[in-house]
């Protein structure tokens, strides 16, 4: 491992150890936050009496569905701005500051619609990772050097073929980091729906823990939401990285 | 005899090794020296050293050995007072329009602004810029901008002046061109120039002498007197001493390129990952 | 301009046209339609109450932007300048930055109790992040040669920052500033949905309680409108900005 791993272990080790010793020597409340020890040791019971594994699995599942969708959806309207760019221009500035609205709001009109359940959730997180795909993707399409499209052209190649075998790996990089962001603003969408509206799901479960002032649980909840996201998040990053080294686009 | 303006003696420079690369080589051992109002090229395979030298001597990097001296005193890794340098890669500021690029370093100076303002506006018309003065580099072609770095240059009344491959991105016409501005300013200052450049005809045109180095680690292998009148420009192209020049610069540096082409075992980095 | 105010209007009036076509499909109680919900938009403008809420709102958004852009800043420049800080936190900051910030929030309240200041915490958690990475990669990916050019000019190492570093990255940190605007509007907004009594976000909130699909969606209009007016000044800032390199 390099050294800047290595410091940056010791750094999280650190924080981690000052916040336990902060928690232990009665300097934070127990009643504010209580020592990472004992959340690990909350969450790790948690996980083995399997009193959560079914809002986990409904959580994984809902956040799988509204990746899925998101990344397809995005990456085809993505397209489709960039084969009308008027209609982009327009859209341009919404897109832009789509994260500013409270999609939340629109929870109670997505039940009328959808029905009570996990469809109105999916939704949710399909709204949030939307429009991070979309930007990326025109960004990748836009970043095709022009060189490689008249090199298609030379070689005779056709619409779907060039889309195919050059636009396509041409721009994978950044149809990557719209995969990345997907998967993170699908986890936020979707767990700040449960955490807010629903009835279910970890989102859900932390916040009835609080509603119920059962801190110790509800920081074992939050650790392992947390740690769940950054461990797929870290691995789509580490990916990320790597693709983009190999194309010295870093 | 010669006035030494700026020395190199025994001048090397090593990479040290690092976990994913072991020690490079790069430079050395250099001797030089710079006459007072010299103008003096340096050419060299690809990879040679050539912009390494130049930034020891500006004092932009540390020699691994050896003693650099201008004006008699010892460079120690800090730049100079009295030393001017002009980049391949576009280093004019997008930030600021042409005037205030032009103006920056004597800002810094905290010179009278009376003073600025002359020094200013005599670079920008020396430099054919007074018509932009108030564009933005963005705005300008590359040798234009080129003009902007050399007219921020020359406000700060340079002795020495090193140039890497200031017109290595402009184009044939436009590089001749910028060639006869250079020695305008050449003689219009009476600084002593240092001018890098993989290019043999502007060595051979623009130069009193041309030092050809060796392949990496570079070592000044060759000197070449070219015997050019102080009031010289790129009509010289059609003189036959030109291409006497240009071709003994080639003999000597085509053994060279093919080493360094040779030596280079493993494709470049580039290449192997597209 | 003209043929440009004209394609705005086609795309808002195609907005409307699936709105009212959505509002057709699926009836009063999901929906209110286009007409009913900009008279009820009308009603909440002219509203004393109502720009109480505001008021509210954007004090707390004013804050939480200044904390936002302002640590961000500061700390994207430090990590921007010392390489191996900036090499340390970059996972770091990106883990912050796809967390789902409101599984932090019991913890906010727990510090800083309900009112002004956890909105402002919670909105600022959520602003500060974008602007440390971008300023944090601007500032590393500064062209080398106006640094060197800056050490020939001899200006000092702390001069260097102020007169080339911070000029020469301010076109990627103010696209830093423009996401942290909308991220932390959302986040107060967030914040004031549950444990609030005031502000844009509580009225949402306490609509929904109340099942009043008409409100819900004038306040969500206006938030909207709001965020697409400011968004498209800072974009055509932000765009002009980005043309001078």
């Amino acid at each position: 491992m390099s050294r800047v791993t290595w410091v940056r272990l010791a750094v999280v080790a650190g924080a981690l150890a000052a916040l336990e010793a902060a928690c232990r020597s009665g300097l934070i409340s127990p009643h504010t936050l209580v020592p990472p020890s004992v959340m690990l040791a909350t969450a790790a019971k948690l996980l083995q009496s399997g009193e959560i594994t079914a809002d986990l699995l409904r959580t994984l599942r809902n956040v799988l569905a509204a990746f899925v969708t998101a990344v397809a959806g995005g990456f085809f309207i993505g397209v489709v701005l960039h084969a009308a760019p008027p209609l982009r221009r327009v859209a341009y500035p919404f897109l832009a500051s789509y994260y500013a609205i409270p999609v939340f709001a629109l929870y109670p009109a997505l039940i009328v619609v959808f029905g009570m359940g996990d469809l109105p959730i999916i939704v949710i997180g399909f709204l949030f990772a939307v429009v991070a795909m979309i930007i990326n993707t025109l960004d990748g399409l836009d970043r095709i050097p022009r060189v490689l499209l008249k090199t298609a052209r030379v070689m005779r190649m056709g619409p779907v073929a060039t889309a195919l075998r050059i636009k396509l790996p041409s721009a994978a990089p950044h149809l990557f980091t719209g995969t990345k962001l997907a998967v993170a603003y699908s986890f936020i969408g979707v767990i700040a729906a449960e955490f807010i509206l629903s009835g279910a799901g970890l989102g859900y479960a932390i916040s009835y823990a609080y509603n119920n002032f059962n801190t110790a649980r509800m920081y074992a909840l939050m650790l392992l939401v947390i740690t769940l996201v950054i461990a797929v998040n870290l691995a789509f990053y580490t990916w990320e990285q790597r693709l983009l080294r190999r194309r010295n686009l870093r | 005899m010669m006035r030494i303006h700026a020395e190199l003696q025994g001048v090397t420079r090593v990479y040290p090794a690092t976990p994913t690369h072991s020690a490079v080589h790069a430079l050395g051992p250099v001797d030089l020296a710079l006459g007072r109002g010299e103008f003096f090229s340096v050419v060299g395979p690809s990879g040679c050293g050539k912009s390494t030298l130049l930034e020891v001597l500006a004092g932009l990097a540390q020699p691994t050995a050896g003693s650099i001296t201008f004006e008699s005193a010892t460079i120690q890794g800090a730049v100079p007072d009295g030393v001017g340098v002009v980049f391949q890669d576009d280093a004019s500021f997008p930030w600021l329009n042409v005037r205030e690029n032009v103006a920056f370093g004597l800002k810094r100076a905290r010179l009278p602004a009376a003073e600025v303002r002359e020094r200013v506006e005599y670079a920008l018309s020396f430099m054919g810029l007074d018509d932009f003065a108030l564009a933005y580099p963005a705005q300008l072609s590359g040798g234009m901008r080129q003009r902007v770095c050399i007219a921020r240059t020359l406000v700060t009344q340079p002795r020495l002046i090193l140039l890497d491959e200031p017109f290595g991105a402009l184009d044939q016409q436009t590089r001749l061109l910028m060639g006869d501005e250079l020695l305008r300013v050449w003689r219009e200052t009476g600084a002593t120039v240092l001018l890098i450049t993989h290019a043999l005809d502007e060595a051979a045109m623009l130069s009193d002498r041309v030092g050809v180095m060796s392949a990496r680690p570079g070592r000044i292998i060759e000197v070449v007197k070219t015997g050019w009148s102080r009031d010289r420009d790129s009509r010289l192209a059609s003189d036959a001493q030109f291409g006497n020049i240009t071709s003994r610069l080639w003999r000597v540096l085509r053994e060279e390129s093919l080493k360094g082409l040779g030596r280079t075992g493993t494709p470049p980095r580039k290449q192997e990952t597209i | 301009m003209i043929r440009r105010a004209l394609e705005v209007f086609l795309f808002l009036a195609a907005l409307t046209a699936l709105w009212q076509l959505l509002y057709l499909v699926s009836g009063d109680v999901a929906l209110s339609s286009p007409r009913d919900t900009a008279i009820a938009a009308m009603e909440l403008l002219i509203a004393e109450s109502f720009w109480r809420h505001v008021r509210e709102t954007f004090s707390a958004f004013g804050y939480a932007l200044f904390i936002a852009a302002g640590g961000g800043l500061a700390l994207g420049l430090g990590l921007g300048l010392h390489r191996l800080s900036g090499a340390v936190a970059e996972p770091i900051l990106v883990s912050l930055y796809s967390l789902p910030k409101i599984t932090l929030y019991p913890l906010i309240l727990l510090v800083f109790g309900l009112g002004m200041s956890a909105k402002v915490a919670f909105g600022a958690l959520h602003g500060i992040v974008p602007v440390t990475l971008f300023c944090m990669n601007a500032v590393r990916t500064v062209n080398p040669a106006y640094l060197k050019t800056g050490r020939i000019m001899r200006v000092s190492r702390g001069a260097m920052v102020f007169t080339i570093v911070l000029p020469a990255a301010l076109p990627e940190v103010f696209s830093g500033l423009r996401v942290c605007f909308s991220l932390t509007l959302l986040g107060v907004l967030i914040g004031e949905m549950f444990a609030s009594q005031r502000g844009l976000g509580f009225l949402i909130m306490n609509a929904v309680g109340l099942h009043d699909v008409r409100t819900v969606m004038a306040i969500t209009l206006l938030l909207a409108a709001f965020a697409v007016c400011a968004n498209s000044v800072l974009l055509m800032a932000d765009l002009r900005l980005h043309r001078r390199v």
